[in-house]
């Protein structure tokens, strides 16, 4: 989901520490570091890295194309391969015929079994290509804010992970409690009072 | 405190917003334009969700959907103790309007449509259409944030019984 769509999920996020001057290169250097490497044609089932917004399928980065205003502008790119059961099944049933008829038996032992449902899950993933999924990131360093464009649980997980391998910075999601605690200017003792809340009941 | 363990315990204070927001939205519109300067209004969209809770488990939850569902029944439900958990809205300043639906629990915000942008007809134009999208996505956010400010202030302040008493009487008028 991306800047550009015509509906958009944003997920908010505070960042916290300093990159070394000049930041721009540090940022550039990062992305470059962590992009996405392709894994068609390789056994790995899935990939997260950086990917430039203007063209995500390539991964190379240019500091005009990721510096935007004062802020930077990219996607994470997740690359996954999913088998289908039923190609599953079906090869797994072929494999499992074959190894019958070599070995001359009528049946194959539990370890047999999940050999060859991993040979076969191997040789898939060899054959069928990733599916890409990119999500759009746009991070106002100066603030502290980034804002990530998509609500899925897994692919806020992966950004998380990703952003803080990537700068060695932290990535504070904002939720009620960030938002009141670090971001609502709240006084200490006021802080103290959002320590103790219980819910209100507007009933009664 | 870790951060799970905060989002989980501290969930409530969400659905107060939403709670609170929708009282202020039919009550007191006039407090509205302090969190977003050019506003003219903020009214309720097609889709509310209200749930009754104790602790992790949702007792009773209620969706109204459609553009001319009423909100009696939102009402009503919050007579039983329920609380908003998801709200849509629409933000409108002069001739431009958003609409978006706002989750409680995480304040994550889904469904944004902007004002339309000019269309990108080649590479030379995407800058220009990125940069308007970041500002109008910015008025949606950041007001939202003065909201939650205005909220909160008033939440941990010796002031919110007074809130509460006002919401009550909305509810049971």
């Amino acid at each position: 989901m991306g800047v550009l769509s015509s509906s958009v999920s944003i997920t908010q996020y505070k960042v916290e520490g300093q990159l070394p001057a000049p930041v721009n290169e540090a940022v550039l250097k990062g992305l470059q570091r962590n992009s996405i490497t392709d894994i068609d044609n390789e056994s790995e089932e899935l990939v997260s890295g950086w990917a430039a917004f203007e063209n995500p399928y390539k991964p190379e980065f240019e500091l005009a194309g990721v510096s935007l205003d004062t802020r930077f502008l990219f996607s994470l790119r997740i690359d996954k391969k999913s088998i289908p059961a039923k190609t599953m099944k079906k090869h797994y049933f072929l494999e499992m015929s074959k190894r019958l008829a070599e070995s001359g038996r009528d049946f194959l032992s539990k370890n047999e079994k999940r050999e060859i449902r991993e040979h076969v899950k191997t040789t898939l993933t060899l054959r069928i290509p990733a599916t890409p999924n990119i999500y759009d990131i746009v991070w106002d360093y100066e603030g502290g804010k980034l804002w990530f464009f998509s609500n899925l649980k897994s692919a806020n997980e992966e950004l998380e992970t990703l952003f803080s391998k990537t700068f060695k910075l932290t990535l504070i999601r904002v939720f009620p409690y960030t938002m009141a605690n670090l971001l609502a200017g709240l006084t200490e003792p006021e802080k103290d009072r959002l320590a103790k809340l219980a819910p209100t009941a507007f009933t009664g | 405190m870790d951060v799970s363990v905060s989002y989980n315990r501290y969930k409530f204070i969400g659905y107060e917003f939403l709670t609170w927001l929708w009282f202020l939205v039919e009550n007191e519109p006039e407090r509205l334009p302090a969190a977003a300067k050019n506003l003219d209004s903020l009214t309720i969209g097609n889709r509310m969700v209200i749930e009754k809770r104790r602790n992790e488990e949702v007792l009773e939850a209620i969706t109204i959907k459609g553009d001319d569902a009423g909100l009696e029944e939102g009402l009503l439900a919050l007579k039983k103790g329920a609380v908003v958990t998801e709200i849509n809205l629409v933000q409108t300043m002069g001739e431009y309007v958003w609409s978006f639906n706002l989750k409680g629990e995480s304040l994550n915000i889904y469904s944004l449509k902007t004002p339309p942008v000019a269309p990108v007809e080649s590479g030379d134009d995407i800058e220009g259409a990125v940069i308007e999208k970041i500002y109008l996505y910015e008025q949606v956010i950041d007001f939202i944030y003065n909201l939650f400010k205005l909220f909160i202030k008033d939440r941990v302040s010796d002031s919110w019984p007074k809130t509460v008493n006002h919401i009550k009487k909305w509810i049971y008028s």
